[in-house]
Order: structure tokens, then C-alpha cells, then sequence
């Protein structure tokens, strides 16, 4: 059993809306130094996960601690400094420029315009800074808003947490890969992540350990290897395929060897 | 690449920030010219030399300029300083509140005036001006100063706004996201409500109550004094203190509720006090001054476009140049068919709604989608 004070878990969560039950009895922890990738078919209940563990929504019935503390008692502003958090789909009001959107990621009160130009840096913008965000494409807004998220984090006690509700929908190939990379970075320097991820090959070079979720539960947690079986692909997504494993890479779907059961 | 990136040199201030803050000292300037203008211009032109010399005597300083005569001092002093200062005072509250609104709802176009929180508080004026005089009359034998009543009439705006404010927000927000339509609706409702309301008082007002009711739905800087100053002051500081501590808020809430409470902003709490910052600031404007429209929504709108959308320098702008237009709108009202003065709304109005239209022109794909 991992210690409880070095995790940000939620346990035993049961969210509904009306009519139905979208997670039913889930859990999810999230431990320093490794990333967690969740996985599932649509309305599985992953991105409701997330938002239960980033506070943003309150469990029926379930527990969400952030290193041994209950995340309801911690308040925002102290939550904040533990953890980043990136959801999906942000649209900003307001003519704000590039740097304004990421300085919003900085503690109250903080000017500080290397650390921005660092966080835009790390996702590719270097030269965005006064740009107007309504402008930018929908992948460059996406990068923004990881920058906004690592910016946060690098605000945060200690490592912190980094949160992130499918942070690569709207980016290219070599874009994903960045993803990919300043996750495994923030885990090298001793922080959590967590990641909602669609692309199977993605999350099998992301993640340390997956959690998959179907109807709100948790139907199978590993690392790569043990949960991308053609039986676990099989039973989440109702798709037969056979899985491959590289030599170096760990396991891999080719989308050409799939078909829907 | 990833690793370690070489930043180079990073500028203090962008030329947006330092652009901003030159904005800032502009509209400072402004409104200082706008109130010395304010203070000169008249059926009596009083020289600007004069005006600063009886401001700075009446403060206690000693001045050598035998030529200031009682006359001016007087109408400096005793008539267009209260209104130049109600203007100022009208103006920053009636802007920083449009500011702090459309923080909150995400939306430029949620002006007070537009979305019927000032129907309320007219609504709620119209209602102490009938209905109140009788608790004003009583205030001596209950022992209180009779100056008290002059707190009644802003109170009872404020509470008038608070609660469209209130209802508003029920109605119109869902999940962390607001309708414009259901708030543009709902402003036509209120305004129907109040119009209603106040057509059904002047059937019981007296003569002289109706006189007053003119002036609400006309909005005008007329009836300044000294004593209505200070009861709409401290209503206008309430919005005045609470909107700098919310700069934070409102420029994270730029992003929605969900991202403002992941970077650390107790959404539910920020959103209270704006709305009672709101309210107390457009309630005190109409009481003070009527329904004045347009100037919530297009200082911050301008100002936005010319120091950006930040709200830590946004709000202070919007304050100073809100009070800088409506001293500027008074000045046109009272000199444009004197010795007659037109009501200070149809100005604004004239100025405002043209705006408005040119916003919804510009905004039309998201308004359509």
C-alpha cells in the first residue's frame, strides 16, 4: 500500500446527474514522480474523474485527499498551490494576448515575465507572447493553455500535481509527442500526473501505470503492458484487435489490425 | 528542445503593459480636465485660474487674488462643485460597475443599464420617492436627524439593484456560462416591470413627487447638493474598494468558472461580491442621477480595446474615464440649449446607443451562433 500523505487520490467516488449514475464507486490515485493515464470509451466517465479529483466537482459519495488532506477543507486558493489543472475546451472572453492568458497560471500578486516566456518556450510559442489569443489556431490556444498549466504548477509547493483532461485533442503529431515528453518531465522532477487520453499509443508512452474506466468503474488498472491486452481493448471499446509489443516501446495498436466487433 | 530553453533577455513590461499604464495617467487627466471644465463652464464662464484659486482657499490655503469675487466663490462651490462631483462620483460607478459585470457574466454587452439592474433600482427609487416621503417625515419624532432620509433614496436603489442582480444571475447562468439572450430578455422585462411600476405611481405621486419622477426616467445631474453627495458616496466607495481585490477574479474568470477555480479563485465568493458591489454602485448612481445609459458599456468596451482587457488596470480606467464621459455628457446637456438644460440621459443615450448598435454589428457571428 502506498503512503497515503505522498498521493492525490480519490477513493470510493460515486458522482451522479440526474438520471444517471456517471461514476459509480471509482477510484483514482495519483502518486509523485509517476504519470496516470485514463482511458475508456466516451461516457466512461474520465473527464467526471478529473474533475472530481480537481475539486471542480463534488462527489456524491467518495473521498478526494491531496497528500493526506481532505481537498474540501483545503479551500481554493491553497488547492491551487498543489496542484495545475488543465480542462479541456477553454474559451476565453475578452481580447486577452498570449502572455496575459498564461500570467493567469502564476500565484496572486506574481509578475513574472521570464517564467512565462519559459512556459511558452516549452510548448513551442516562443515567439507568441503578444499575440491575441482569439487569434492563435485551435492547437496553438491548446498549447497555451498547457503553458497556463505548467506555469501553475511551477507556482505550486513542492513538485505539486498536473491534471490534464485530453491534452492533446486539437494538436498535430510532433505536438503530442511534446506532450508527451513534458509529462514525463514533470514526473522526473518528482511531480503527478494524471492524463485523459483517446490515443491508445499515447497513453502507452506517456503512462507509468493506466487506469481503465467503462460505466463509471474502474475496469482495469496496470501499467501498459498489463492493460492493453486484446481483451481488455476488447471489452472497453467493443473493438478486436491484436496488440503489438516493441522491443523497446512497451505495447502498440496499429489502427489498421482493428475492427469494430 | 525541451530541455533548459535559452530565453534570452525578457522586457520588464511589454509595450501593451507600459501602454496601459500610459491609458491609465490619460484617463486621470482626463477627468481632472473634464471636472475643471465642469467647474468653469456655465451661464456664469469662470476663469480656470479662478476656479483652482477658490478650490485651493476653500481647502485652507491662502490665495492673493483680490479679483475672485463672493459671486463666483459661490457658484463654484455651492453649484457646480456637488455636481461636478456627483458626476464623477455617477460616472466611475456607473462604469467600474458595467466593468465589473461583464467580468462576471463574461460578456461585454452585460451593462447595468442594459440588462435592467438599474430598472430595479429606479423601480426601487421611484418607490421610496412615493411611498417613503411618510418615513422620512417621521425620522424627527423618532428622534433621528432628519438627514438620515437622504440615505433612504440610495438605499433603496441599492436594494432594488441587488435584487435584479440576484435574480439575473439565477436566470440567466448555467454551469459557469451566460446566456446574452436570456440577459438582454430579461433586462427588456425589467425595464417593462419598472416602467410599469413607476406608471402606476404617478397615478397616487403629488405634484412635486412627479416632478422627481421626470427627472429618473430622464437621468440628470441637476438636482446635486451637498447633502445628496454624501448619501450616495459611501454606496459608490463600496464598489469603489471591493472592485480593485477582484482584478484577479475576473481576469481568470476570462477563462470560465471551472479554470478560475483551478487557478485558485473561490468563484462563489468573488461572484457575491461583485454583485454587491454592483448593486450598491448602479443603485447609487440612479438614485443620485437617474437612469443614465450606455456609459457602463462603452468605457469599459473602448478601454479594453485601448490598455487591454486586464481588469487590474481596467477598473481604476474605467472609474476615471467613466467620470471624465459623464461630466463631459453634463457639460453637453447643460450648455447645447442654454439657459435650458436637456436631461443628461438623452445624451448619453445619443451617444450609447449608436455604440451599441456598432458592438452588436461587430459581435454578430457569436450572437448568431
Amino acid at each position: 500500500m502506498i503512503d497515503a500523505r505522498e498521493a492525490y487520490e480519490a477513493t470510493g467516488i460515486d458522482y451522479a446527474v440526474p438520471g444517471r449514475l456517471l461514476l459509480d464507486g471509482a477510484d483514482l490515485s495519483i502518486r509523485p514522480g509517476r504519470v496516470t493515464a485514463l482511458i475508456g470509451p466516451n461516457g466512461a466517465g474520465k473527464s467526471t474523474l478529473l474533475k472530481v479529483l480537481s475539486g471542480e466537482m463534488r462527489p456524491k459519495r467518495g473521498q478526494v485527499r491531496v497528500d493526506g488532506q481532505d481537498i474540501a477543507a483545503l479551500g481554493p486558493a491553497r488547492l491551487a498551490r498543489r496542484r495545475a489543472v488543465l480542462p479541456q475546451d477553454v474559451q476565453v472572453a475578452f481580447p486577452f494576448t498570449v502572455a496575459e492568458v498564461v500570467a493567469i497560471g502564476l500565484p496572486p500578486g506574481e509578475r513574472a515575465p521570464a517564467r512565462i516566456a519559459g512556459a511558452l518556450a516549452k510548448v513551442d510559442l516562443a515567439g507568441f507572447r503578444d499575440r491575441p489569443y482569439a487569434a492563435l489556431s485551435g492547437g496553438e490556444q491548446q498549447r497555451v493553455q498547457i503553458a497556463r498549466a505548467l506555469t501553475q504548477l511551477a507556482g505550486c509547493d513542492g513538485p505539486g500535481y498536473l491534471l490534464l483532461d485530453e491534452p492533446t485533442s486539437s494538436l498535430d503529431l510532433s505536438h503530442q509527442l511534446m506532450v508527451v515528453e513534458l509529462a514525463r518531465q514533470v514526473a522526473r522532477a518528482g511531480g503527478g500526473v494524471a492524463a485523459v487520453l483517446h490515443d491508445l499509443n499515447l497513453a502507452a508512452m506517456i503512462a507509468d501505470e493506466i487506469v481503465a474506466l467503462k460505466g463509471g468503474k474502474v475496469a482495469a488498472r496496470g501499467t501498459p503492458a498489463e492493460v492493453l491486452t486484446d481483451a481488455v481493448v476488447a471489452d472497453l471499446y467493443g473493438v478486436t484487435a491484436r496488440i503489438g509489443i516493441a522491443p523497446t516501446a512497451g505495447p502498440f495498436l496499429l489502427p489498421q489490425a482493428m475492427a469494430r466487433a | 528542445m525541451l530541455e533548459a530553453v535559452a530565453v534570452g533577455t525578457v522586457p520588464e513590461r511589454t509595450a501593451r503593459e507600459r501602454r496601459a499604464r500610459l491609458g491609465l495617467a490619460a484617463c486621470a487627466a482626463l477627468a481632472a480636465a473634464a471636472a475643471l471644465a465642469s467647474l468653469a463652464i456655465g451661464p456664469v464662464t469662470i476663469p480656470v485660474e479662478h476656479v483652482l484659486a477658490i478650490l485651493w482657499r476653500a481647502m485652507g490655503g491662502s490665495v492673493v487674488a483680490p479679483e475672485i469675487g463672493l459671486r463666483e466663490s459661490v457658484v463654484v462651490l455651492d453649484i457646480r462643485l456637488p455636481r461636478t462631483l456627483m458626476g464623477l462620483m455617477v460616472g466611475a460607478a456607473t462604469a467600474t460597475a458595467g466593468a465589473v459585470m461583464q467580468g462576471i457574466f463574461r460578456n461585454p454587452l452585460a451593462d447595468p443599464g442594459l440588462i435592467g439592474v438599474s430598472s430595479g433600482a429606479a423601480l426601487a427609487a421611484v418607490l421610496w420617492i412615493v411611498l417613503g416621503a411618510s418615513l422620512t417625515a417621521a425620522l424627527p419624532a423618532a428622534g433621528l436627524p432628519a438627514f438620515l432620509g437622504e440615505f433612504g433614496l440610495p438605499a433603496a436603489a441599492f436594494a432594488g439593484a441587488l435584487l435584479v442582480t440576484m435574480v439575473l444571475h439565477v436566470v440567466a447562468t448555467r454551469e459557469g456560462r451566460t446566456s446574452v439572450a436570456t440577459l438582454l430578455f430579461a433586462g427588456i422585462a425589467f425595464g417593462a416591470m419598472a416602467g410599469a411600476g413607476t406608471g402606476i405611481l404617478v397615478f397616487i405621486a403629488s405634484d412635486q413627487q412627479l416632478r422627481d419622477l421626470t427627472f429618473w426616467t430622464m437621468g440628470s445631474l441637476g438636482g446635486a447638493t451637498w447633502a445628496k453627495l454624501a448619501a450616495a458616496t459611501p454606496f459608490v466607495l463600496v464598489l469603489l474598494a471591493l472592485a480593485p481585490p477582484l482584478a484577479r477574479a475576473l481576469d481568470a474568470l476570462a477563462l470560465g468558472e471551472a479554470a478560475a477555480f483551478h487557478v485558485g479563485v473561490d468563484v462563489e465568493r468573488s461572484k457575491r461580491l461583485a454583485i454587491a458591489g454592483v448593486a450598491a454602485g448602479a443603485g447609487a448612481a440612479v438614485a443620485a442621477a437617474g437612469v443614465i445609459g450606455f456609459v457602463g458599456l462603452v468605457v469599459p468596451h473602448l478601454l479594453r480595446l485601448l490598455i487591454g482587457p486586464g481588469h487590474r488596470l481596467l477598473l481604476p480606467a474605467s472609474a476615471l474615464a467613466g467620470g471624465a464621459l459623464l461630466l463631459g455628457a453634463d457639460l453637453v446637456a447643460r450648455t447645447i440649449a442654454a439657459p435650458a438644460e436637456l436631461p443628461l440621459g438623452i445624451v448619453t443615450a445619443a451617444i450609447g446607443a449608436p455604440f451599441f448598435l456598432w458592438l452588436l454589428l461587430r459581435r454578430r457571428a457569436e450572437l448568431f451562433g
